[in-house]
């Protein structure tokens, strides 16, 4: 790193601003404990991809554009999502693809941003210290940080940092979960089709916890295996590596 | 051609989420299928290379589809084959029918071909009263049941053994045994056997067209197609246009990448050249061969960027390890051609209009992509379909104001922030304990999973706060 510590505008992402703040909060402890200052600048408010994956690409491109303005002063941009991240990382470049004003002002933004695991391990060099936590946990690795951003191995390797932590394979892992953004409610018995299905998955590994890098992915799991009864509680990995694992898991919020 | 029509397709999906014998089906043939793929790729070291070079080579041919097919065709006019042109399916079915009619033929085998679905065959063949024998075992079974393929290599694939057995029990005359696949193979065997030797015309499709040498390849597991393009009369190639390939080393590549990705060997039974009809001296073969280069839709697809699509090998992958398809299996799709590819051809085939839910049923989640033998963007050009259909206004208007409505907030982030506070301390009145049973507005998510109350104050709420205070 150079000596001026690198300044990081967090994406904080809508899920984490509207139901689930913890997340966002772990984000910037863990951003800072890396040595970065961060700030989460007030005019962000979502990536656009409802919009984008509906079909809309004027309000998408919008929006994305609020995005590249909020954005364009810091050295960095984080997320704590793969889905979020690979709107910005992947698909604002191909809104502006044939924008001549624009097209080079998402690909700057593209150019610095990453996803919170892998800017925390690829970029930063980032390790956790003094972190236990005894439990068992499963990990689901959500689609758009696995296939759009290559996330696998770097939220694995902090969560070997955690003391006390276990981590037990996933069978099936690979398989979406079934959220799919707007699919889930647009198409809610098939999307619970295949969360069900995943579900069961999850049970059958019994881990206590479940852990992944997307709240939209976890809501919609932990969501489902509380309706069938099952005691197994999530949280989002940015929460375990900065050692929050002891306070609400997701459905527990006062 | 669509035979039902992918219009209604909410209420053919919810009828296949309740048929719990059409899931154990589909597990059973999917599950071995993506593991068995999954072993051929982590055999093969060179697979991302060749993969990338099937791509390549794919590509190639499409941009160049008038060069090659007029080598193609000039080689197989030259081996004595009668080369046909048809722009549409109709056009295709009636050459078909025209050259059967020629030949004076009262029965045709058929093995089995995607195309000859797509283009109607089997029904057009039946509605010119010519009798048609399915010569594929699973198309035998789908033809016995009187119903349609469910996936491009697999067609019987919604059928469990148990069904089958009580199919052929009916329409063979014998006892079966499901316990017993092989006597019900040797069962449809018996049945076939008279079929394939009396036929006077037989039909198949191809899986790749040699433009040097003007050859066509099949490949099949069941040696069916070999007996049906070998002993009657007439053979009948009906063939896509995209299926062309420079030379055998280009489709030898490419039958590499289709083999593995559709079953996971290395190799199908038989894989079979045919070059123009039977030649003095020749001890089998048919007196007249010819083809039928299908467009029907092909040149438009190009010309309207979706030239991708013609890479597809019609292995299946795609569909395999598609969550969508492994819940609600290939009829509900309501197109000739399930899963991802299918999304993407189905508006191709049937319009838009009556298809455009199967753009939007999918997650996104890019591993259709991941395990194309050929990486054509799946999820890039379902969203494709997705931009199509908003700008033409076929999205419901329900969707489209609640799109709106929140779009025109999130890009204006102080209306933004203020909005969704109050939405949010709105949704925690629902709350019971953590979680939330029933929420209205999002009843699609709460009638089949609980929902997370939000925390009492935003992430924004709570840092501005933070900011506020000197010592934060």
């Amino acid at each position: 790193m150079a000596n001026a510590p690198p300044k990081v505008g967090l994406f904080v992402t809508c899920l984490a601003d509207l139901i689930r703040p913890r997340t966002a909060f772990a984000a910037l402890t863990l951003l800072r404990r890396a040595g970065c200052e961060v700030e989460a600048p007030a005019q962000q408010t979502c990536c656009g991809q409802p919009a984008y994956n509906s079909g809309d690409r004027g309000d998408a491109e919008r929006i994305a554009r609020n995005v590249i303005r909020t954005f364009e002063g810091y050295d960095y941009v984080v997320a704590p999502s793969g889905s979020c991240m690979g709107m910005i990382k992947l698909h604002y470049p191909e809104l502006f693809a044939d924008d001549p004003a624009w097209r080079g002002r998402a690909e700057a933004l593209a150019a610095k941003g990453f996803e919170l695991t892998s800017f925390l391990v690829d970029v930063l060099r980032y390790r956790p210290q003094g972190i236990a936590l005894a439990a068992r946990a499963t990990y689901h690795d959500t689609c758009s940080g696995l296939r759009e951003l290559g996330v696998l191995r770097q939220p694995r390797a902090l969560l070997a940092d955690v003391k006390g932590l276990e981590l037990t394979p996933l069978p099936d892992g690979e398989a979406c979960c079934g959220f799919g953004g707007t699919f889930c409610v647009k198409y809610p018995a098939i999307s619970n089709a295949i969360v069900d299905e995943k579900a069961g998955h999850i049970e059958a590994t019994k881990a206590d916890l479940l852990l992944g890098g997307d709240l939209g992915c976890l809501m919609n799991m932990a969501g489902k295996l509380h309706r069938r009864g099952a005691r197994i509680r999530a949280f989002h990995v940015a929460e375990i590596i900065a050692g929050m694992g002891d306070g609400p898991a997701i459905g527990e919020e006062p | 051609m669509s035979l039902v029509g992918a219009d209604r397709f909410k209420s053919r999906a919810a009828a296949a989420l309740a048929d719990a014998n059409l899931k154990l089906a589909i597990d059973r043939t999917t599950r071995t299928a993506r593991a068995k793929r999954e072993a051929a790729v982590a055999d093969w070291p060179g697979f991302s290379k060749a993969r990338d070079l099937g791509r390549r080579i794919k590509d190639h041919v499409i941009e160049n589809l008038d060069h090659y097919l007029v080598e193609f065709e000039r080689n197989a006019v030259a081996s004595g084959a009668i080369v046909h042109y048809a722009a549409s399916a109709g056009e295709a079915c009636e050459i078909v029918i025209r050259i059967c009619r020629e030949a004076d033929a009262q029965t045709i085998t058929r093995s089995k071909s995607m195309l000859g679905e797509e283009i109607g065959l089997p029904h057009a063949l039946d509605a010119a009263g010519l009798t048609r024998i399915e010569t594929d075992l699973a198309e035998h079974i789908v033809q016995l049941s009187n119903d349609r393929p469910s996936h491009i290599i697999w067609p019987a694939l919604h059928h469990t053994r148990e069904d089958i057995a009580a199919l052929f029990r009916e329409h063979h005359h014998t006892p079966q045994n499901s316990d017993d696949v092989a006597g019900m193979v040797a069962s449809a065997r018996r049945q076939l056997r008279a079929g394939f030797l009396g036929a006077d015309v037989g039909i198949s499709g191809a899986n790749f067209l040699i433009a040097d040498s003007g050859a066509i390849c099949t490949v099949t597991n069941e040696g069916n197609a070999e007996l049906t393009t070998t002993i009657p009369r007439v053979h009948i190639v009906t063939a896509g246009i995209e299926k062309l390939v420079p030379s055998l080393t280009h489709a030898f590549i490419l039958l590499r990448l289709l083999v593995r990705s559709a079953t996971g060997a290395d190799i199908t039974q038989y894989t079979t050249f045919h070059c123009g009809p039977k030649r003095t001296g020749d001890r089998d073969g048919p007196e007249a061969f010819h083809i039928v280069l299908v467009d029907n839709g092909r040149t438009r697809m190009l010309a309207e960027g979706l030239g991708e699509m013609l890479r597809c090998l019609r292995c299946g992958a795609c569909m395999n390890h598609c969550v969508v398809y492994n819940e609600i299996g290939g009829h509900a799709y309501g197109g000739v051609y399930p899963g991802p590819m299918g999304a993407v051809l189905t508006p191709v085939l049937d319009g838009l209009e009556k298809s455009r839910d199967l753009a939007h049923a999918c997650t996104l989640n890019g591993r259709c992509q991941e395990v194309c033998p050929v990486d054509i963007p799946l999820p890039a050009m379902l969203r494709g379909w997705r931009d199509k259909s908003w700008a033409q206004g076929l999205e419901p208007n329900t969707q489209r104001g609640m799109i709106g409505l929140w779009a025109f907030a999130a890009a204006r982030p102080d209306l933004y922030r203020f909005g969704t506070r109050l939405a949010m301390r709105a949704v925690r009145l629902f709350a019971n304990g953590g979680w939330i049973e029933k929420l209205p507005l999002a009843a699609g998510w709460t009638r089949y999973r609980d929902f997370p109350k939000p925390a009492a104050r935003t992430f924004f709420e709570q840092y501005q706060a933070q900011k506020r205070r000197p010592n934060a």
